[in-house]
């Protein structure tokens, strides 16, 4: 990840990573290093869901990853389904739901549900 | 995602060119969509293309059932805009956190010696009158109007092009008897109430700011307030 400079660099530039085309540039320049890369976005949300449709988060074979497509609760889970995608090739649908709060199991406490789509950048 | 399609995204945000972009959700098949044109293995019907012209109306991404499936509509609209009038000391902190935020930002100002890129810098600087640059901006409903030089013959001239234009706010700085004062120069020059209406003064959230930045938080805030109310408002 890139640190960003706030004092340095104008105010179009300084915060490379906070909005959502970020994460496709830095998976375009993943792509161009090389870099193998799954995309995963937010195509739909059921009640309070902390991260709106449209939303991205871009993974690489490292499991380096930029971006959110909620506020923490699943990126585990896409991550390791992503790398999935990018060894067959073959686009995934994820569903996240509620989570007993307690649970050590993968979902979102807010109560809201979500739809992910995952694919490869090939 | 094809990286040519992604490298292709992104050079269109680059030109602020609006484009969605379609992905069957089953076969993994995607096209970009333009007001007039589409790029891609998706095949577009016109159906689909009326759909999508609405999403970018909207600023709305969806899932659309279709004959051939479910696709995704992401719509990549260019940045919501805030034009800043008057290149004073808030326009600095309040310049830097809207680019934070997203927001496209200019700054207009007459006074050469406010709006200079040293005091501004990488912000798109417009040195001109504020009603022929606010003419010439083509204030939208993607767009919001924030004046701060209190001085009425900067302010004014911008609040006249932004109250009969589409923008979806309009501030302006100054005390509640600036604004009083502002209101009847309006009304004199024959705006009527609920064209004035449109005008936030005195601006921003009520923080009790006192600083520069502090004072660009609760203008920022309005501004975003003012954004969701209005879609909230749009979806119902």
């Amino acid at each position: 990840m890139v640190e960003s400079d706030m004092t340095g660099s104008t105010p179009g530039e300084m915060s490379p990573l906070l909005n959502d085309d970020d994460v496709l540039n830095e998976a375009a320049r993943w792509r161009e290093e090389g870099r193998t890369v799954a995309l995963a976005t937010v195509v739909k949300t059921w009640g309070s869901s902390p991260r709106p449709v449209g939303s991205h988060l871009a993974i690489d074979q490292d499991r380096n990853f930029v971006g959110s497509v909620s506020g923490g609760c699943i990126e585990g889970a896409v991550i390791h389904e992503a790398l999935e995608v990018m060894d067959d090739g073959k686009p995934r649908m994820l569903q996240y739901g509620v989570t007993h709060e307690m649970a050590w199991e993968v979902g979102l406490a807010c109560g809201g549900q979500v739809n992910v789509y995952v694919e490869k950048i090939d | 995602m094809k990286t040519e399609i992604l490298n292709r995204l992104l050079l269109d945000q680059k030109a602020k060119r609006q484009v969605a972009l379609l992905t069957h959700l089953e076969t993994g098949a995607q096209s970009l969509v333009y007001p007039d044109e589409t790029h891609g293995d998706l095949a577009v019907d016109a159906a689909l293309q009326t759909v999508t012209l609405d999403a970018f109306r909207d600023d709305r991404s969806h899932i659309q059932a279709t004959p051939n499936g479910d696709v995704f509509i992401q719509v990549f609209n260019p940045s919501l805009r805030m034009v800043v009038v008057g290149a004073v000391h808030i326009a600095q902190p309040l310049a830097r956190m809207a680019a934070m935020a997203g927001w496209d930002v200019t700054i207009v100002d007459p006074r050469g010696s406010f709006a200079s890129s040293d005091r501004f810098p990488g912000v798109h600087l417009i040195n001109e009158w504020p009603d022929e640059a606010l003419t010439e901006l083509d204030l939208d409903r993607r767009t919001a109007v924030v004046t701060l030089t209190h001085d009425p013959k900067i302010d004014d001239p911008a609040l006249q092009v932004a109250i009969r234009s589409d923008a979806f706010y309009i501030g302006s700085l100054g005390s509640r008897k600036t604004h009083a004062a502002r209101l009847k120069r309006l009304k004199d020059a024959h705006f009527t109430d609920d064209e004035m209406a449109r005008i936030h003064g005195p601006v921003g959230l009520s923080l009790g700011a006192v600083s520069p930045s502090e004072i660009a938080v609760s203008i920022l805030a309005q501004v975003i307030q003012n954004l969701h109310q209005k879609e909230a408002d749009e979806a119902a």
